[in-house]
């Protein structure tokens, strides 16, 4: 009972007996986990395109010296409009996404704690995206010297104060970044709430998926670390509109506070970012390895250490800074630390497979992309964890090969590897295998190409932000080399979007458990009806699939 | 085979599932995630201790607001009682603690309105003047905030009570209401004494 089975003809599809208006109405209204989810997700994957033509663009002014392509004012912004996207408005919503979708058919439930404050989160964030948006176009204020904000995605004061950023370009980062940290803040009540008060019976913390633990522990942090970033931003609308002097050095204020506020927020984040795709791998590298996770209860403990952790780090953001020598020897201590568990957690996974009956679908080959490229990217952050080694790099190029590591490398990665896994849950359907691949090796390939080249250009002494360089420097070839490997990344990206669009119509049907996979959404059609699970489900291992199909060798004998 | 039957939890094995609320997770974790809002303010109110270039100092021109504190500390003890009479269905009993729990907190925010009245007219203290003014009126400003959003609910309690709503199958929410507003009591004892005790 290994193979995948599918049924011979889809179920008839009946024409929609409901007006356009209609269908458009329950969508807008919606309190569904699994509709808001999805438009979660496709919000994220509009605003990851946008993000990645502004990328496209820099990478387009950097591949020749001295170029022209783009004012220096205009590159500034940029960059910060590339950053604060990303970050914001494609990272945190496919974590909501993924969350919103999943983890109330991973515990038997019928929907999330708060299913109307769930579409609270959606609207309010894409309301917050807009907000930073129209910047572009209402951003010139009464000094005219607005667009979009320039600042960088961390905004750092002074430069934000208001005599330094004319205009309301910085106000609209604050305001639409503030708006949609609210949004995330209500998810996070509502994921930890559903998971603490709505399993199924027999569900006990370690009977949970991993997914579901990781979501936990995420979300958890997004608790203790918006709050940071929302009272900063609000200090920074103080100092731009009422005069205050938070962050005014000339009154005392010290600039330096920002960086240090907006740090304990931004380092936790990066760990938010990061946490949904470890939960897609380790729910995907086990079923498609054929092997229960190695270390389930590690995994757990290792996640749980790194959401600690990960608030005590914060100032190696800040090691140039100039903090007494007490201050950069703790936090650099605490970022060696924190790789202990991450280290136990890449070992685990490599660990769950060896020795594995391995299936190279698309899914498993984004997550072994995402455990090579992970591994590189934690490297590379321990040595920048090293405070003379960050002295020399940091705000060089090496900074940024690091995190585009971390993002790009591991978290779109990992969220593929998810996508390929679930979109025969979402929609019935399987992705076609042939685009899946060709996605998969343009977008290594591209990316790779285009940062594995920025840690030499980090260490050859280019800085990052920089609109232009002179030639004759070394940085030529490399920058080159960066900017070509956007063109065979974006042709990955098209082969996705593709394949996403013609499967959702003509892909095979896939059934209720196309990969036969060990978790609770596997167990209902595929896509759920509204209200997930006929009845309410009993479980008694962290597997209750294979219990059911190997009733000869249930889990819940050896757990 | 492409479904897999799962088996159902029959009644017995639901019933003695006994997992938390979910409201009470929900308010416990708001009270968490506001926590940590309020640290970072008490935080930069505390770094900026002493670090004004200009008057006027907290010395100068702060004085213990000993009847505000009296009163928003007593109003966590009245809204107690007025959980207990409506536990109870001692419904007459409970408009009047929740009554008193009002008027307690309406008398904190008019003392605060007060306190400031006279730190902007006549000290010449306002949140431009320097890193004190700054730091006091938005950490003080957030917690007022707080008190009034908390005095906005009770009210509201207190109109669907007087409409004759049955305010006894809401127990559990009042409860979380009034959660909250001790969790804003003990955010006042911090910021007293950081403000206050320590700052001046």
């Amino acid at each position: 009972m290994s193979s995948i089975d599918f049924p011979l003809e889809f179920p008839h599809e009946k024409p929609s007996e409901f007006s356009f208006s209609e269908t458009l109405y329950s969508w807008v209204a919606t309190v569904d986990h699994k509709r808001l989810g999805l438009m979660y997700i496709t919000t994220a994957l509009l605003f990851f395109v946008v993000a990645g033509i502004m990328a496209s663009v820099m990478r387009l002014q950097l591949a020749f010296p001295n170029q022209h392509v783009v004012q220096p004012d205009t590159f500034n912004r940029l960059f910060t409009m590339h950053g604060t996207t990303m970050v914001f408005l494609v990272g945190m919503p496919m974590l909501a996404g993924f969350a919103n979708y999943l983890i109330p058919l991973m515990i038997g439930a019928r929907d999330m704690a708060f299913p109307r404050l769930n579409a609270f989160g959606y609207w309010i964030f894409l309301f917050g995206g807009l907000i930073l948006y129209f910047s572009y176009f209402g951003a010139n204020g009464l000094s005219g010297a607005g667009s979009a904000p320039d600042v960088g995605w961390f905004a750092y004061s002074p430069l934000t104060e208001r005599a330094f950023s004319r205009g309301a370009s910085t106000d609209y980062w604050t305001i639409g970044i503030l708006t949609a940290g609210l949004g995330t803040i209500a998810s996070a009540i509502n994921v930890i709430a559903t998971v603490f008060t709505m399993r199924c019976p027999g569900m006990t913390l370690s009977r949970m998926p991993l997914f579901v633990w990781m979501m936990l522990v995420d979300n958890w942090l997004i608790l203790l670390a918006l709050p940071p970033l929302s009272a900063c931003q609000v200090m920074l609308m103080i100092d731009r509109y009422v005069g205050g002097h938070f962050f005014d050095t000339q009154a005392g204020g010290s600039a330096v506070l920002w960086q240090h506020f907006f740090w304990i927020f931004g380092h936790p984040e990066v760990y938010i970012l990061i946490f949904p795709a470890w939960a897609a791998v380790s729910e995907t590298i086990p079923v498609f390895s054929r092997k229960p996770m190695f270390g389930r209860p590690a995994m757990v403990a290792a996640s749980v250490s790194i959401g600690f952790i990960s608030l005590g780090v914060w100032a190696h953001h800040m090691f140039a800074v100039g903090m007494i020598s007490m201050a950069n020897t703790f936090f650099a201590a605490s970022t060696m630390l924190i790789s202990v568990p991450t280290g136990i957690k890449i070992f685990n996974w490599t660990a769950t497979m060896w020795g594995g009956k391995l299936r190279m679908s698309t899914s498993m080959l984004f997550a072994c992309g995402f455990l090579l490229q992970f591994l590189v990217a934690g490297l590379t952050g321990i040595m920048l964890g090293v405070v003379p080694f960050d002295w020399q790099l940091t705000d060089s190029y090496f900074v940024v090969a690091h995190f585009h590591f971390t993002l790009v490398g591991a978290l779109l990665f990992g969220l593929f590897s998810g996508m390929y896994y679930w979109y025969p849950k979402v929609t019935g359907r399987m992705l076609d295998e042939t685009l899946g691949k060709i996605h998969f090796w343009f977008l290594c390939i591209g990316f790779n190409m285009t940062f594995l080249p920025q840690h030499w250009l980090g260490f050859l002494g280019m800085p990052r932000r920089i609109y232009t360089y002179a030639p004759g420097r070394g940085w030529d070839d490399l920058n080159l080399i960066s900017s070509l490997g956007v063109i065979v990344q974006a042709i990955g990206i098209l082969a996705f979007i593709l394949n996403v669009i013609r499967s959702a119509k003509w892909g095979k049907p896939s059934g209720d458990d196309p990969w036969d996979a060990w978790t609770l959404e596997w167990a209902t059609s595929s896509p759920p009806p509204e209200y997930n699970f006929e009845k309410v489900p009993v479980v008694r291992s962290s597997r209750p699939l294979w219990d059911l199909k190997h009733p000869q060798d249930p889990d819940w004998k050896y757990e | 085979m492409t479904s897999t039957v799962l088996p159902a939890a029959p009644a017995k094995v639901q019933e003695q599932w006994k997992l938390p609320d979910r409201g009470t997770i929900g308010i416990i974790s708001l009270i968490i995630t506001e926590s940590s809002l309020f640290s970072i303010f008490v935080t930069a109110y505390i770094f900026y201790i002493g670090k004004s270039i200009n008057g006027p100092y907290p010395k100068d021109v702060l004085h213990y607001p000993i009847l505000a504190t009296v009163c928003l500390l007593s109003s966590s003890g009245t809204v107690v009682f007025a959980e207990h009479y409506l536990k109870h269905g001692r419904m007459g009993l409970f408009k009047l603690w929740l009554a008193a729990t009002m008027l307690l907190g309406y008398i904190f925010l008019v003392y605060t309105g007060s306190e400031w009245r006279k730190l902007i007219f006549q000290d010449h203290l306002t949140v431009a003047t320097n890193v004190f003014g700054t730091t006091f009126y938005s950490l003080v400003g957030l917690h007022a905030s707080h008190v009034f959003v908390g005095l906005c609910f009770l009210t509201l309690v207190m109109i669907i009570t007087l409409l004759g709503f049955d305010m006894q199958t809401q127990l559990r929410r009042f409860l979380f209401l009034s959660w909250y507003w001790h969790f804003v009591d003990a955010v006042w004892v911090v910021v007293f004494t950081v403000v206050y005790v320590v700052g001046r």
